[in-house]
This record gives C-alpha cells, sequence and structure tokens, in this order.
C-alpha cells in the first residue's frame, strides 16, 4: 500500500460492467515527507473520498480484490481514507493543499 | 521481502474491512548499512514494530492472505519481522540501536 493524494476525478460514460458504481479518482503517490512519489495515477474509489483528501491506496492483483466484483480489469484501488500521518515527528495530511 | 525502517504511523478512520483494527505503519525501504531506497509504503504491522525500528517487509498479496488467513484480503504489504542485524562480507550491520552499527567480521 502506498500513501496518495487525491488530485481529480475520472469520469467514464462506457466502462466494463464490472465496474459501475465505482468512482475513478486521479491521485498522487506521496512519500514520507509528502512530497510527490512517482507518477500520477487512476485509482478506483473503493473507499468514499475526493479531491484534496489524502488515502492510501493498493497495487497490483490486490486492487481488483477489494472492488465489490472482484474480478475486474483494475490495478489501483483506494483501500482507505487517511486522517493523519505522523512521519519522522511531522504531521502531514491535514492542512496540505493539492499542488 | 526488504529491510525497511519505520517512520511512523498512518491513522484511517474509513478504510476496508479487514484492515480494521489492524496497525499502519509508514516504512521506507533501506540497504543494510541505511541508505534510503526504493518506495515509501505504508505496511500492516503482524511483528509488532514501532516507529524507528528496523523491519522485515513483504509486499507480496499472496503471502500476506495467507498471514491474515483471509483469501480475499486487499493488503499485500505486511511487516513481518523486526530486523536484529544483517551479516554481509564486510561485517554485522547492528540495527538494534537508532544508528546502524558495522562490526567488522
Amino acid at each position: 500500500m502506498y500513501l496518495a493524494r487525491v488530485t481529480g476525478r475520472v469520469v467514464t460514460t462506457q466502462r466494463y460492467p464490472g465496474l459501475d458504481g465505482i468512482a475513478l479518482q486521479w491521485i498522487q503517490p506521496l512519500d514520507e515527507d509528502g512530497k510527490t512519489m512517482g507518477e500520477q495515477l487512476v485509482a478506483c474509489a473503493v473507499v468514499s473520498t475526493g479531491p484534496g483528501d489524502l488515502v492510501m491506496f493498493v497495487d497490483g492483483r490486490e486492487a481488483a480484490l477489494a472492488c465489490p466484483t472482484t474480478f475486474v480489469p483494475v490495478d489501483a484501488a483506494i483501500v482507505g481514507f487517511v486522517e493523519q500521518v505522523e512521519s519522522k515527528g511531522a504531521i502531514i495530511g491535514r492542512k496540505a493543499r493539492v499542488s | 521481502m526488504f529491510l525497511a525502517e519505520v517512520l511512523g504511523t498512518v491513522v484511517a478512520p474509513v478504510q476496508i474491512k479487514v484492515l480494521d483494527g489492524e496497525k499502519l505503519l509508514l516504512v521506507r525501504p533501506i540497504t543494510p548499512d541505511g541508505k534510503r531506497t526504493g518506495k515509501t509504503r505504508i505496511a500492516l504491522d503482524r511483528a509488532g514494530a514501532g516507529v524507528g525500528d528496523r523491519v522485515l517487509v513483504v509486499d507480496e498479496g499472496n503471502s500476506a492472505r495467507g498471514v491474515l488467513g483471509n483469501p480475499t484480503a486487499a493488503v499485500k504489504t505486511l511487516i513481518v519481522g523486526v530486523v536484529d542485524y544483517v551479516e554481509s562480507e564486510r561485517g554485522r550491520y547492528d540495527h538494534r540501536s537508532p544508528r546502524i552499527k558495522l562490526v567488522a567480521p
């Protein structure tokens, strides 16, 4: 699992049937300082989250297991809404803005 | 599996069911001598680790599901051990103290 911030939403009218009703969100993985880590990606929001929220996501096969239908073509899923992270004594999460 | 350093704690009030009641820690992969390597992750603690500990992390779904005893758990990053020391041809890297010490063989 990785830490990430939701930066936007992705809307698709036509999609694979097993993905009906699952929100897709554009997320930016973060490192332990809250700085960006790697490329942005699209993830299924299994847990309700919105732009600006700090989240954790799981990638790979486990992402599909988190979805209501487990055989779906998904490689990243948001599995938790993160309130705060304490890292090296500093708190990241609260009041941080989407850059 | 890889060696990692526990940097902090993660508080997630809303999460999938399998994560309920589990301790989540922020970990960063390190080399035996303590240099940063790889991507920072969030791991489930199954070894009683704490902030500052050097730990052994498994990042593979089948193993994680086996440990959790749940064949459909959407979890793959698990702390499975707290590292005491690493031995190599250069000597022994002692991870029990806050600063990693190299003890020559």
